[in-house]
């Protein structure tokens, strides 16, 4: 595809939003989010419209339509997948998907293992709030066992809570950070990072839900970037993340896989081509 | 398998017609399977009520296939005496010809039972010998010239060994000309349709019997600039496709009836955000697992009603092997066309039957999506107006931005809950469907009589199979299958069946759901008459000749 447009000036951050008023609480981290998106846009001088934004479903999903670039709001926890399809067949786009840790980690789960694995060149951005939000306030993986609030387990989820950061890097993904809703600027940085990076990047941002888990609000006492550089190195990143108490942010991975090459470049059947195999053999 | 496949090449190279078909136990991989073949002087698509010849290279579970291998007492069954025939066979009258397939493959360098078999059937059908060198060149020779060698050895020996018999099953002479003749199975067909209809993206996850159209598709899209990817699942499949779509690649996937209940929700959301998808199901028997190696035509049911809320989408059935091609390609140029889902309704017995077909004539039927490509003020996706189909953006189109949405959406894509948007992309998304021109594709209608048979897929050839056989006798029948399947195309109907004194409803399905299908959408004052039975077994043609002419009155 030819290149459509060029650009007198960088645009600003707000040329990035669309007129859509989000659906979010008033203090959803989310807003800091979607700031951070139009911001890391402006900042490495996207066009809009050579930008594509995937979600699936939840309040976070709702990213797409507040940004004035291309977008699809998917079903739920098939993000993922819309936009590998996207990207394989149309690699001169700039493809990110949006969405929270339902979404991503729960029922869209195998899909974040896979799409790790194959390291199409996405960046995959999760707002983690450790709560279903738009359900009302249930469980999610992230969600400690013994967070007793949620009416549908109230005796808490008894079940091991999900770690994103170690199983993507278990799983292949070649860009991994997290950031905190409370720095907008940190995590526009982060995603314009893993934006550059080849191959899938994933960033984890913790993101309060003010309604279902007011107790995030304090979220903003604990996060600390992380008192190391970015490693290539998955042995060291595993120890790390291993061992952090997931309140550290800043870019934790950059790995050197190749990122995932299809050789999509689609041209008109050779009239009989194909047909060959099909002839008698005499 | 292999025997089998030769038996076809040779048999068109000497220039007659025929079909094979494959039938294998619940094992997939290796145990018992049968090749059934069908040779013949005219054009086939079905095998016959009886078979004439069974040759059982290895006896081991045979007895599995007995109700899919019809004898009769003019059948000659052969092989090795030792090995036990299944008395099963037997029962039916049919004579026993000793062929000691294991000694005399024993007694050859490398040689082979499979081959002497088909040396014994060469020589029963009085095939030309001469033509196994070259296919077995063609279709062995990449083993080494000594599987040629000895598989020729073996025929031979396989040939003398039932000279006694020899030319009892003689056919007549070919017709003496022909164009060109392609051997090619169902789903080869449906990959070569969905191609040459402009799909340049396939995701997809393996499924018997859905697999080796995806195994053919997956070096021929190279051929073209396009790519298969093998998803994690079927969830994913469909998704990717959605993807590829909404950037302006038509997308197709394959796969059977698991695995379009997993797809089920996100073919709605092709339907809502109106990006062009296709989905080839290649029936088997369910539910659930079911028999994932043979045929039925069971998923009919789910492919018209599967998606949950309103949500008008195209199914289509091919009508043979070789239409598996010409329904593919259509469904792909008219779900680019329409934006919207298309389910086409293959199965087993299309997508596994090899078939010698004339070389199917190109139609002009290639992707037509109606695109944005300038920049328009106040660009609205889902406008309203004329036919429904409204210009699609694709990224990289500046001023164009919007946002594809699964949530009930204003004109403009933005998500909206309000009464009157839901009614007008309601409408919207059914209109385009319906008032669509399909033209005299949607069925297929076959002679004047006025008794009529109607059905649909695979079942067709049986039916054809016994309009023959029912002309001969001096009753003509009238056939309708509709190819198009959703939307209904009610005045169509009426002048197909006009006139109509009797319909009978022929389909491969326990529930007749084609039966139903038709009472709710194109209701019959005098009703219709089923003929319905489950797979695997195919409709045989007698069943059909029966309810016409039942032997009492011959």
């Amino acid at each position: 595809m030819e290149q459509l447009s060029t650009r007198q000036a960088a645009l600003k951050p707000k040329d990035y939003k669309s007129d859509n008023k989000p659906v979010w609480c008033p203090g959803c981290g989310d807003f800091s989010v979607l700031s951070a998106f139009t911001k890391a846009m402006s900042a490495m001088t996207l066009d809009p419209e050579r930008v594509a934004v995937i979600s699936g479903i939840g309040c976070s999903s709702r990213i797409p339509a507040y940004l004035n670039v291309y977008g699809f709001h998917a079903v739920h926890g098939r993000a993922l997948p819309v936009a590998i399809g996207l990207k394989i067949t149309r690699p001169d786009l700039t493809v990110l998907v949006a969405g929270g840790d339902g979404d991503g980690f729960s029922i869209g789960g195998n899909h974040f293992l896979q799409a790790c694995r194959r390291n199409v060149d996405i960046t995959y951005v999760v707002m983690d709030n450790q709560v279903y939000g738009m359900t009302k306030g249930q469980a999610s993986p992230t969600t400690a066992p013994d967070w007793m609030r949620s009416k549908l387990t109230p005796h808490g989820t008894r079940i091991n809570p999900f770690y994103p950061l170690v199983i993507a890097l278990a799983s292949g993904a070649n860009f991994i950070a997290r950031a905190s809703s409370n720095d907008p600027n940190g995590t526009a940085r982060v995603i314009a990072e893993a934006v550059e990076h080849p191959g899938f990047s994933f960033v984890q941002v913790l993101s309060p839900c003010v309604t279902f888990r007011p107790e995030q609000r304090d979220w903003k006492k604990i996060v600390r970037p992380a008192p190391v550089a970015p490693t290539a190195d998955p042995a060291v990143a595993a120890r790390r993340l291993m061992t952090d108490d997931n309140f550290f942010i800043g870019t934790l991975f950059k790995g050197g896989r190749a990122p995932f090459e299809s050789g999509f470049a689609p041209r008109a059947e050779v009239a009989g081509e194909l047909e060959r195999s099909f002839g008698l053999t005499a | 398998m292999t025997a089998g496949g030769i038996l076809l090449e040779v048999a068109a190279q000497a220039g007659y017609h025929g079909i094979m078909t494959r039938s294998s136990g619940p094992q997939i991989r290796g145990g018992e399977a049968a090749a059934m073949l069908r040779i013949s002087t005219f054009p086939v698509e079905s095998h016959a009520d009886v078979f004439d010849i069974l040759v059982g290279v290895d006896w081991l579970n045979a007895e599995r296939f007995r109700a899919e291998i019809p004898l009769g007492p003019d059948s000659l069954v052969v092989g090795d005496l030792d090995g036990r025939p299944p008395a099963e066979y037997l029962a039916t009258g049919a004579r026993l010809l000793a062929l000691p397939l294991s000694r005399l493959a024993r007694e050859r360098e490398g040689g082979r039972e499979n081959m002497v078999a088909l040396g014994a059937i060469s020589a029963l059908a009085a095939l030309p010998r001469g033509l196994f060198e070259g296919v077995l060149n063609a279709l062995l020779g990449r083993k080494g010239s000594e599987a040629v060698v000895s598989g020729m050895a073996c025929i031979e020996a396989g040939a003398q060994c039932v000279a006694g018999e020899s030319g009892t099953f003689a056919l007549a002479p070919p017709a003496p000309t022909r164009g060109a003749i392609w051997n090619i199975s169902g789903n080869e067909a449906a990959g070569l349709g969905a191609i040459r209809g402009g799909v340049r993206f396939v995701a997809a996850y393996p499924i018997t019997p859905a697999t080796e159209l995806l195994e053919w598709m997956a070096p021929a899209l190279e051929q073209v600039g396009g790519v298969l990817v093998q998803a994690e699942d079927e969830l994913a499949s469909v998704n990717q496709l959605i993807g590829a779509s909404f950037g302006g690649t038509p997308s197709l996937t394959a796969t059977s009836g698991p695995g379009l209940a997993l797809m089920t929700e996100s073919i709605g959301l092709a339907v809502a955000s109106e990006t062009p998808v296709v989905v080839v199901d290649v029936m088997r028997g369910g539910p659930s697992t079911g028999i994932p190696t043979k045929s039925e035509q069971g998923d009919l049911n789910i492919a018209l009603y599967g998606l949950h809320g309103d949500a008008p989408h195209l199914v289509l059935a091919p009508l043979s092997v070789a239409d598996c091609l010409f329904t593919t390609q259509w469904a792909v140029h008219l779900a680019e066309k329409l934006q919207t889902a298309a389910i086409v309704l293959s199965d087993q017995s299309l997508g596994q039957t090899r078939a010698l077909i004339e070389r199917p004539a190109e139609v002009a039927f290639v992707s037509g999506r109606s695109i944005q490509r300038t920049p328009v003020a106040g660009y609205q996706r889902y406008a309203l107006g004329g036919d429904g189909v409204s210009p699609m953006a694709l990224p990289g189109t500046p001023g164009c931005q919007y946002t594809a949405d699964g949530l009930e959406h204003a004109p403009s894509g933005t998500p909206s809950s309000r009464a009157e948007d839901h009614r007008r992309q309601l409408d919207k998304r059914r209109d385009k469907l319906t008032g669509h021109d399909y033209g005299d594709h949607w069925a297929l209608i076959e002679g004047d009589g006025d008794v009529v048979v109607l059905t649909w897929g695979s079942s067709l050839a049986p039916v054809r199979e016994a309009r023959r056989s029912l002309a001969g006798r001096g009753i003509d029948v009238r056939i309708v299958a509709p190819r198009l399947l959703m939307p209904v195309q009610p005045a169509r109907m009426r002048e197909a069946l006009s006139g109509a004194s009797r319909v009978l409803v022929v389909e491969q399905s326990h529930g007749a759901q084609f039966l139903h299908y038709l009472q709710a959408f194109y209701p019959r004052e005098r009703g219709y008459e089923s003929l319905a039975q489950p797979g695997p077994l195919p409709i045989r043609p007698e069943q059909v000749v029966e309810r016409f002419n039942p032997r009492g009155s011959r």
